[in-house]
């Protein structure tokens, strides 16, 4: 096993899909002779050639549109978006086309479709292309989407995604893509879709998180020295029901941890799910710890407060263990929201 | 060869080398279109339709100058099309009812109709989605070296959205196999067209593409072939993309609820002194290829056969819950490992 960044872990789940299926393809601004601005496909054009590995122009609607036609057509396209704000010109491709042509054929038409995409904040990049606007493609029957969160998931999520035969999203966060950590590649480097990982274990309380706030629940809990099971969802949609409900009935207790604005987040669906199945389970009411409803500022002491930071985190995890009583927010605790 | 003899969507593109069977698709697609209405007025036909009477040669055209296998992408007006195409009547006229005789069984509706047996990509509801896509799909035509050829058909309002530049201009680079036809009937939606784009020759739109652009007279079908053939053929033999505008008249207005009240007087008149079913027969008699009583017996049996085919799907099923939960996604242990 090798240490090597997440970047570095994407370029190679692309060039082991491609090797072993000559119907991958990837496409993008500035994937192939730049090799990525995030240098997510290195080597992909020297190994691949231009047939398989194309920049496109900026133009995100035209190629996630061609990748759909692709797809349909037998090719397993992955595009990548290079923020995940430019889905926005794209995202008809990607909800109203890609996501139904299953349905619209009678199932005779499969769309097998990677669209990766960087999110998030924590770069600098101001508030144009810093969020994860999950929720965008998180309410779309006929979409899976997954979120890496460190170079392992990284790896592994992608060449499922590939192999999926529907349309798959990945989200990647993007602060993460220099992170290094040891990945195991081949197939047994294969991270299911579909299931949530224990990271973990932990009898007090759940505490679900998903990209980058993985890792800093992680952090937050050796900090305080809880005893909590931390749960990396891994995937958003469709999401491991049993592993969360499961955990969160041996704990009493859950807690989810978005890098999304408070409003209209995916944790309400976790919470709300696991509130209706696991009632009599639980021993405090869960709630979400989640940044507040503002942009992602550029200056940078404002960009780390406004994501949850660990010390935030193992705050309010240690106050809600404490009281049993879900703690208010930073933002109304200091009265700038009322 | 009898209509009702012919099942598959393959034998009725495959009969359309009979100019007699051109003929009869011509009036399937008219007579079908008029009975949309009435069906509406029935309750029986639900939302929204957008027919296309007037538009024929464009649907005809496209059915005998591509290959079974070569690729359609288009418009959510596309009853003509796909029944040019080959899908049969019962299928068509099916979805738009929403029964289980549907191509898809009643779940899609008027603007989804799909036959992958006779190239026909669902048709695509959204105002100018199937631009890029065709490329896309002429793209997997390139990447494996196959000689098939992609074709868009979109509307001329389609021609001031994004996804129409996007498409043509990321053809135009890789030099894809994919032809892109605007059918321009010049209303987009309730709008004639010199309310909403700065030119009246679309086809000079290709200029900017670097592409070969060609404006065609959509009503008569000699002409449309004729020039339609050239640009498949030319794409097919590695010339890359072009653009064709194909000028026909959209007889009703836009979708069911519009009766086109905004058209000056008389337009309509003037269009239909040049209705493509007229200009079709008289070729075939002046041709000598026909005699006035075998085109007038071939309107009667359609007019017959589309009929039945409505009294037929009035007594298909409606859907079960069941086709509801059918197709929506991919279930996760395909080719996904362990899950």
């Amino acid at each position: 096993m090798a240490s090597i960044r997440m970047r570095q872990a994407i370029s190679i789940a692309l060039k082991d899909e491609m090797t072993a299926d000559d119907s991958v393809v990837l496409m993008g601004e500035d994937v192939a002779a730049a090799q990525g601005v995030f240098k997510t496909s290195e080597g992909l054009l020297e190994a691949f050639g231009p047939l398989r590995v194309r920049d496109t122009p900026i133009s995100e609607m035209g190629f996630t549109g061609a990748a759909v036609g692709a797809a349909c057509l037998g090719l397993k396209p992955v595009v990548e978006i290079m923020f995940m704000e430019f889905l926005g010109v794209a995202l008809d491709m990607v909800v109203t086309e890609a996501a139904k042509f299953r349905y619209l054929s009678g199932g005779r038409v499969s769309v097998p479709l990677v669209v990766r995409a960087s999110v998030g904040s924590g770069g600098g990049f101001g508030m144009q292309h810093s969020q994860t606007l999950e929720n965008w493609v998180a309410a779309t029957p006929g979409l899976c989407v997954v979120v890496p969160s460190d170079p392992q998931t990284a790896y592994g999520l992608l060449r499922s995604a590939i192999r999926h035969d529907g349309p798959v999203v990945v989200l990647e966060p993007r602060v993460l893509y220099a992170q290094r950590g040891e990945v195991v590649t081949g197939e047994a480097g294969l991270v299911p879709l579909g299931r949530a990982r224990i990271v973990r274990p932990g009898s007090q309380v759940t505490v679900v998180g998903l990209g980058q706030t993985v890792g800093v629940i992680r952090e937050a809990v050796d900090r305080a020295g809880l005893d909590a099971e931390v749960i990396d969802l891994s995937t958003l949609v469709p999401w491991d029901r049993s592993t969360v409900v499961g955990s969160t009935r041996r704990t009493g207790r859950l807690v989810v941890v978005e890098e999304a604005p408070e409003s209209g987040g995916w944790g309400h669906e976790i919470v709300s799910t696991v509130v209706s199945s696991a009632f009599a389970d639980l021993k405090a009411p869960p709630f979400r710890i989640t940044s507040p409803d503002v942009p992602v500022p550029y200056s940078p002491p404002l960009e780390a407060r406004h994501l949850p930071t660990s010390a935030y985190v193992a705050d309010q995890l240690t106050s809600y263990l404490e009281s049993g009583k879900v703690p208010a927010p930073w933002w109304i605790r200091e009265g700038f929201v009322k | 060869m009898t209509v009702t003899s012919m099942r598959t969507s393959a034998d009725r593109r495959a009969a359309l080398s009979d100019p007699l069977e051109v003929y009869r698709r011509m009036w399937e697609i008219r007579t079908f279109e008029e009975q949309i209405s009435g069906l509406f007025a029935e309750g029986l036909v639900h939302g929204t339709t957008h027919t296309c009477g007037g538009q024929e040669a464009l649907d005809i055209a496209l059915a005998t100058t591509l290959h079974i296998d070569d690729i359609v992408c288009c418009t959510y007006r596309g009853h003509g099309i796909a029944l040019a195409l080959g899908m049969t009547p019962e299928s068509v006229l099916g979805e738009i009812m929403g029964r289980t005789t549907g191509c898809i069984g009643g779940v899609g509706g008027s603007m989804h109709l799909s036959d992958l047996s006779v190239g026909l990509l669902p048709t695509f509801a959204i105002v100018g989605a199937g631009v890029p896509v065709a490329a896309g799909v002429g793209l997997a035509f390139q990447v494996r070296g196959e000689p098939r050829v992609s074709l868009s058909v979109c509307g001329d309002g389609a021609s001031n959205i994004g996804a129409f530049h996007e498409g043509i201009n990321l053809a135009a680079i890789w030099k894809l196999p994919t032809v892109f036809v605007i059918d321009n009937n010049l209303y987009g939606e309730y709008s004639r067209i010199d309310k909403t784009t700065p030119i009246s020759n679309l086809a000079d739109r290709a200029k900017a593409y670097g592409i070969a652009g060609e404006s065609v007279d959509g009503m008569d079908l000699e002409a449309v072939t004729e020039a339609l053939d050239r640009h498949v053929s030319n794409a097919r033999g590695g010339g890359g993309p072009s653009l064709l505008e194909v000028r026909t008249y959209r007889y009703a207005g836009h979708s069911r609820a519009d009766l086109a009240t905004y058209r000056p007087p008389g337009e309509l008149d003037e269009w239909r002194l040049r209705d493509p079913l007229v200009l079709r027969r008289n070729v075939l008699l002046t041709g000598g290829i026909a005699s006035a009583g075998e085109l007038d017996d071939i309107e009667s049996e359609v007019r017959d056969y589309i009929a039945e085919v409505v009294s037929a799907t009035k007594e298909a099923p409606e859907p079960t819950a069941e086709a509801m939960f059918a197709n929506v996604t991919v279930p996760l242990d395909r080719g996904t490992g362990e899950n």
